[in-house]
Formats: structure tokens, sequence, C-alpha cells
């Protein structure tokens, strides 16, 4: 089979030659065209077979064309220079770099273009008086370089990173680097005095080394440490004990006894323990804060739905409004491919429209004029008109958002396994602290408050707060090689602790791609399967399409006529004999009424032959995946879909696995809502909108995708559907991440022991705490990252 | 001894400096995509040779 040279897919039905070169289609070719034409051939060299088919619907971007709109969408306006940024989910290549970069060669009036890889964007400044948004995003749609552009762009182009963090770190940093070094000569003891061998003069100058440290440390604890402080208030404030109290109260001991130290000059301080402390906190939170700046796990249906519609005016002309000004009784037109964006009354008189990403149906729904048609459906095949009853807002599917739960943060209804150990750990601290300072008190009360800090300083729990970061942040990591992408690491604690799996069917445990068809009737002859394939090959139907690619490969022949009846089947005539493929009452005269499952009549010269039935594929270890997880978990099926693949799933899945269909939107949620009830955690497996609710509203959310970059519903964590069978070892190996976490606290309090001991016998020097504190984080770092490494090689 | 001073000041000043050129890379936007400059500086004159008809030898700067 030839693979297209501009997209590398296998040149099926018609091979287009050009310069020398197989195209699977015109399209490609004209992309190529483009490219060589520009001098922009290299970008073959750099990748091969990088392309996408550009895919153009006329009209879709008349919208761009008002101002309104369009300004909405601008990062910078000025009269002759213009800045957009635009999302092209395409861009996974160095040749996608490459070629975007070098847009001014395509286009004169296109100033700069650059691509932001990981984010895959693409910011494009270009001259508004010669060139139009409508023509760039245009031009960027012809080389099949389609951006996306949804009603979330709407009204907040500019989207701000928070840098705070990396100021913090840097702080941290410079003066943990800067105070190390100030305290090499106390580390010495060169500063103890010239009798003792000391230098003169670093003692006589150790007061200045001794104020500069001081004031590197005020940033560090006023500026790079607040949030520890913050954190803490809030958590005593609502009565909880988290990881952050110790913490804070170390920061804190830490400052004022050094400080107390040098006013009083009775030693050097801890300053380079303190700032050393907080630059590893800090950096076990940036380790932490892993994002996949491609995915957003924050969608809701603003991202799905187009920003404007053609809204047809009483007087016949047409006109793009944005979609919020679409009012009940507006006319919309709503072209081949687009989403209805409200509910409304349909006035065309027919209309096949897919709600697979709504309601999980499989097959597309046929409606006729005045049939109700509910908003989230995707036209496809021509144009249709419509009535608007209701706004966007309050529309059957949009109304799912103003569920409470979409309100709700996730971590803040969980405690983490850090700040649960928090609990404890500051509560012993405390009581040995205050058994310490007790025994001194009667001892010799001048060590008491001596050793009462010292405890604080040296138990503060810096290792602790950093196993939990390194560890799931290093999962992170691994889990998003081996493509499961997951929002934050809160989430990979949460997966330990799951016992019930609900799995949603239509393109969760099914395929989107491939369905199967099994043929029912007479057989055919050699003649009508030839004159069936030829037919078949004139059709886009999706239907024809994957029917076509099923049946045997057959000679090419032209067909003296061929007619397509829309929304019925189609007719194909070669010779003498005709062949009518379609729907039961197109090809019978009789409707029989079989409506669970898809099938396509087949008659040749008006005799009924048969037909094929189309049956869900599922994916590849469905089955295996079950039975392997219904051994430590409860699953269930929940699907939005009809009850027509009952008896199928029953033989494919373990005994007793409960199945529920015709499930709405909100069922799903009120289902895991129910059994959360119970005390179970719950994680939700699913895939579309009408998922959204019960993936938010589950402890754990996982939408499967076929292609990651194009939409998932808001969820906790991304899958990519090749990775799908794997599910159950990515649950086991949290539950050992968790262990890993463990381990290390087990390790830190070892050395919070060792330093103990120096605390309470009063002999804690700087350079004691200088040395425990980061040796205590880095074994813990050092644990985790390897212990979590190795899990990770057992996963490929 | 009083050089100690000039010695410390030089030392603070030097590390100020890089401290400041780190502020400045991060609101510059350094930090925001750390990848595509790595692809890009691998590119810039590919363009030349094509129009020239010459055969250049495949790069994969991914790879």
């Amino acid at each position: 089979m030839e693979k297209c040279y501009h997209c590398g897919d296998d040149c099926t039905s018609t091979i287009v030659d050009f310069d020398e070169k197989k195209f699977c289609c015109n399209g490609c070719k004209t992309v190529y065209e483009i490219f060589s034409t520009n001098n922009l051939s290299y970008y073959y060299d750099i990748e091969t077979s990088a392309g996408a088919t550009p895919n153009i619907v006329e009209g879709k971007y008349d919208f761009l064309d008002t101002t309104d709109i369009s300004e909405k969408l601008l990062e910078f306006k000025d009269t002759n220079i213009q800045i957009i940024n635009l999302y092209i989910p395409h861009i996974h290549c160095s040749s996608c770099i490459w070629v975007l970069e070098n847009l001014n060669k395509l286009n004169q009036h296109i100033s700069n273009s650059q691509v932001d890889f990981p984010k895959k964007t693409v910011r494009i400044s270009y001259n508004p008086e010669s060139i139009s948004l409508k023509e760039v995003v245009l031009l960027l749609t012809h080389i099949g370089y389609e951006p996306t552009i949804s009603l979330e762009d709407y009204n907040n182009p500019k989207k701000s990173t928070n840098n705070t963090l990396l100021y913090k770190l840097g702080i941290a940093g410079f003066a943990f680097g800067n105070v190390m070094f100030l305290s090499f000569p106390e580390y010495f003891d060169l500063a103890s005095s010239a009798k003792n061998g000391g230098e003169f003069w670093l003692n006589k100058y150790q007061d200045i080394f001794r104020w500069i440290m001081f004031a590197f440390s005020l940033p560090v604890v006023f500026y790079a440490a607040q949030n520890y402080f913050i954190s803490a208030y809030k958590g005593l404030r609502s009565k909880l004990l988290n990881i952050d109290v110790p913490i804070a109260l170390g920061i804190l001991v830490l400052f004022l006894r050094s400080t107390t130290e040098i006013i009083l000059q009775w030693g050097p301080g801890f300053f380079d323990s303190l700032t050393g402390l907080v630059f590893f906190l800090l950096l076990g939170k940036f380790f932490q804060q892993k994002t996949y700046s491609f995915l957003s796990f924050e969608r809701d249906y603003k991202s799905y739905f187009p920003i404007a519609v053609t809204r047809i005016l009483p007087n016949k002309k047409e006109e793009t409004a944005p979609i919020h000004d679409i009012k009940k009784g507006d006319k919309i037109l709503i072209r081949n491919e687009e989403l209805i964006p409200v509910d409304g009354v349909l006035i065309s008189p027919i209309s096949r429209i897919d709600y697979s990403f709504v309601t999980g149906e499989s097959e597309p729904v046929t409606k006729v004029s005045g049939d109700k048609i509910f908003a989230g459906g995707k036209q496809l095949h021509s144009a249709i008109e419509m009535e608007a009853l209701k706004t966007v807002s309050q529309s059957y599917l949009t109304q799912l958002w103003s569920n409470s739960i979409f309100k709700t943060n996730k971590t803040s209804r969980f405690q983490s396994i850090t700040d649960s150990i928090g609990k404890r750990f500051t509560i012993g601290v405390l009581s040995i602290a205050f058994l310490a300072t007790l025994f001194w008190l009667f001892y010799n009360p001048s060590m008491a408050l001596n050793v009462f800090t010292a405890v604080l300083i040296i138990a503060c729990p810096c290792a602790i707060a950093l196993a939990s970061p390194f560890t799931l942040g290093n999962m992170l990591r691994i889990y998003g090689k081996n493509k499961f992408y997951l929002k934050d690491t809160y989430t990979i604690e949460q997966l330990a602790k799951i016992d019930t799996v609900i799995f949603d069917k239509t393109g969760t445990i099914t395929t989107a791609k491939k369905s199967t068809a099994s043929y029912e009737g007479y057989s055919l002859t050699k003649e009508e399967e030839a004159l069936l394939k030829n037919t078949l090959r004139s059709s886009n139907h999706p239907l024809s399409r994957s029917l076509y690619s099923m049946l045997s490969e057959q000679n090419i022949v032209t067909l003296d006529a061929y007619e397509e009846h829309l929304g019925k089947g189609i007719i194909g005539t070669k010779e003498n004999a005709t062949i009518k493929i379609g729907s039961a009452s197109f090809v019978k005269n009789t409707s029989t009424k079989d409506a669970k499952n898809t099938s396509v009549h087949i008659s040749s010269n008006d005799a009924y032959k048969g037909r094929f039935i189309f049956k869900n594929e599922y994916r590849e270890g469905v089955s295996n995946l079950f039975s392997k997880m219904s051994k430590t978990l409860k699953l269930a099926i929940l699907s939005g879909d009809n009850s027509g693949e009952k008896s199928r799933l029953e033989k494919l899945l373990p005994k007793l696995t409960p199945l529920y269909f015709n499930q709405k939107p909100e069922d799903k949620l009120e289902f895991i809502k129910s059994l959360q009830d119970q005390g179970k955690t719950v994680m939700m497996v699913g895939d579309g909108l009408n998922d959204a609710g019960a993936l938010a509203q589950s402890n754990v959310g996982i939408a499967i995708s076929e292609n990651v970059n194009v939409f998932s519903p808001a969820c906790d964590g991304i899958l990519d559907a090749t990775k799908f069978q794997e599910l159950y070892t990515y649950i086991l190996v949290s539950k050992k991440a968790m262990n890993i976490i463990k381990w290390s606290f087990l390790l830190s309090l070892l050395y919070n022991i060792v330093g103990l001991y120096f605390a309470i016998t009063g002999q804690l020097e700087p350079v004691i705490a200088a040395i425990l504190m980061p040796l205590s984080s880095i074994s813990v770092v050092a644990f985790t990252t390897i212990a979590t490494n190795f899990l990770g090689k057992k996963l490929r | 001894m009083s050089v100690i001073y000039v010695l410390l000041t030089i030392s603070i000043i030097v590390a100020i400096l890089f401290f400041v050129a780190f502020i400045i890379s991060v609101k510059n936007g350094q930090y925001e995509d750390s990848y595509t400059p790595s692809v890009r500086m691998l590119f810039e004159d590919e363009l030349v040779v094509k129009t020239t008809k010459e055969k250049t030898p495949k790069i994969n700067p991914t790879k």
C-alpha cells in the first residue's frame, strides 16, 4: 500500500500523482504544491509525512470578519499590527515548528510567527490593513494547520502564567548559597578566638558576616516562606494540624533563635539551615507542579462550542452572531460538521445529527422537520436551518454545569497523606519538646529554652514534606511517559484508594474508529460484490466508508450511474445491474423497526439480498482487564446508549457485572454520588460531555481519549486509548507509590531521632543542623527518585 | 584587613547581579517554553539551501 507523501496515510481509494510523489487526496497534494512553490519543501526533509489533510469547510470562519468577535480574540491590536495567539492541535514535530515560523514566506503581510511547542500555540503578528484575521486563519487551514477557536477563547485571550513560585525559589536558592558561603568560617571554628588558633581577622569581623546572613534570611522568611505561614494559620483556624504547622513553627523558631543569638552574640545562629530548609521545601513544590501545558483538565462545554453561528434575519439575510446573543425564536443556519449550540426545533426537512459526544449514543440520529433537537449534537451532511427555543446557558446540555459539583474544588474535599501524618507528627514533636524542656527546667534551667527551640528546629519535618512531592511528582512524569496524564499529584493519592470503578460504554470501552459488521441474508455473487464495493466507493457517508474498508479488494470500475439519496441510501448502476444500499425503508420499501442495531440493507436489481449489521467494536483487552480488576475492585457499566449490546457485554465481562443503560448525564452523577454516600471511593472512566458530571463527582475521573490533543471533558486525568488495558496496572502502581512515601517517612523519622538526640541533650551546634537537614532531605529525595524510577521500569 | 569589606561587597554585588539576571529572564518568559527554542536553533538557513535546489542531508532535530 502506498503511503501519502504529505500526511502518511494509506492511499486507499484514489492515488494522486504529482511531482513524482504519491498523495492520498487532492487536499494533501495542494498543500505540497503550496510548500514547494514557496520554497518550503524542506518541511518534508525534517520529518517525513508530518502533514495533515486540510479540511476546508466553506464559511466556517466568516465570524472572524465581525469586529466584535475578532477583537475579543486578539492579544494586541493597533492600526498596522495585530497579534493573535492560536491553538493548533496538529503541532506535533519539528517540521510543524519550522513551517509555522516561516509563515511570512507564504504571506508577506505576516511579519512574525512564533510557536510554543509544549502549549501547541502559534503567536502571529500581521498587518491588518493588508490581511484580515480570517485570511490568516484560512491560510493556516489551507496548509493543514487548522486552529481551534472555541467559546473558551472568547473574552480571555491572555492567560498569564504564575511565576511566583519561580521567584520564591530563586530568592531562597540565592540566599541559601550566599549564607552557606558566609557561614563557612564558623563551620571550621575559625572564628572562635585568636587564642584557640582561630583566625584573628575573621574573629574580628564575625559580626559583619552574621548580620549579612541575617539580611539574606529576611526575604526568605517573609517572602519565600510566606505560604507556609498562611497555610498553617488557615489550618489552625479550621482546627486542622496540617504538615505546614510544624514547618511554619520550625521556620519561625529558627529565625527568632538565630536573631537572638547574633544580637546577644551567643553564636552564629542557624541561618544556613533556615534558608536551606525553605529552598528544599520550595524545590519539592516546584517538582510537584508538573503540568501538561498542552492538555486542559478544566474544560467545560465552552471549549467545545463555537464562538459564533450564522443567524438568518427575517429579511432572509444572513449575519454572524456571537453565541451568547442567540435568543429564543432566532433562526440559525448550521453547516455541515457544525455543532448545534442551543436547543431548538428543526426547520429543514431532514437532518442527521451525531449525538455521540453528548448522550453516548453510538449512531447518528435522523431528525425530520418539526423535531426537537438538543444542543451539543453535530450536524452531518449539508446545512440545516433551525429555530432556537432556549439560550445557550439554558440548554439541556449546558445546564449540567450549573450543578454545584462543578464549583467545588476536589482537593479541598479530602486530606492528603502528608497532612494526615502531619497531625500525629506535630503532636509528637510538641510533646517531646515540652517534656525535654520540663526535664531541663529542673536539671539546668539555663538550658531549657535552648533545648526547647533546638527540638522544634531539628524536628522540622522538611524530609517528610519532601517525600510526597518528589515521589508523586516523579510518578506523574512516569505516568505521563506511559500516556496517562494526571492533573496533579493529589490524584495519585486518590487513585491508590480506589475500590469501585465505573465505566462508560460508548467511546470508553468501545472504540470510536473501528466497527465490525456481519452479513445476514442471501450470499452475493462476484459481480454483485464488485458493484457493491464500487458503489460504496463514491459515498462519503460514515457507514459506507467503514463498510467499504471491510469488504475485500475489487477491481475499480466506473459506474454508469450513481445516485445518493440523503439520509436514505445510495444506488449504483453498471450495465444492466443495479444495486441499492441503505436503510430498510429505502431498500425494501418497508420500514422494519430494529432500532437497537444499526444495519445497512442491500438489494440487487430490486431483489432483496440481505443486510450488514454493525456492531460496536470493543477495545482490545477489555475482557481481560475487567476480569483482572473484578478480583479486587467493584465494577459497573453506566451507558447513555440503549440496551442493544446487553447480551454481548454480558458475555464479554465477568459474571454479575452490573450494567445500566439509558443513563442521562444527571443520572450518572447521582449514581456516583450514591456510591460515595455508601462510603465507596469511586473512579469514573468516561469520554464525553455526558460523563462530565460523573467525572467531576467521582474521586478520580479519568477521560479516555483517542487523541489527547482533541477535546476531553473536565477530569482528573486523561488516558490515551492505546493504553486502556494498562489501567489496572496503573492503579496498582499508584498503591506502590504510596508505600514508597510511607517508607521515606520512616527514613526521615530516623534522621529526626538522631537529630532529637542532639537537641534533647542540648548539644545542637549550628554545624550539626546544617549537616543533618540537607542530608535527610537529599537521602529522602534520592530514595524516592530511585524507587519510583524502579517502579516506572516495571511499567514498560 | 578592612579589605574584607571590599571583598564581601564585591562578592555580594556579583551574586545580586546574577539574581537580577534570573528575575529578568523569568519576567521575559524564558521559562514558559523551554522546548521550542532548542528545536528552533537548529533551523534558520534551510530556506536558502532549498532555493538553490541543492540536496540537503536529512537531519532530524527531534531525535
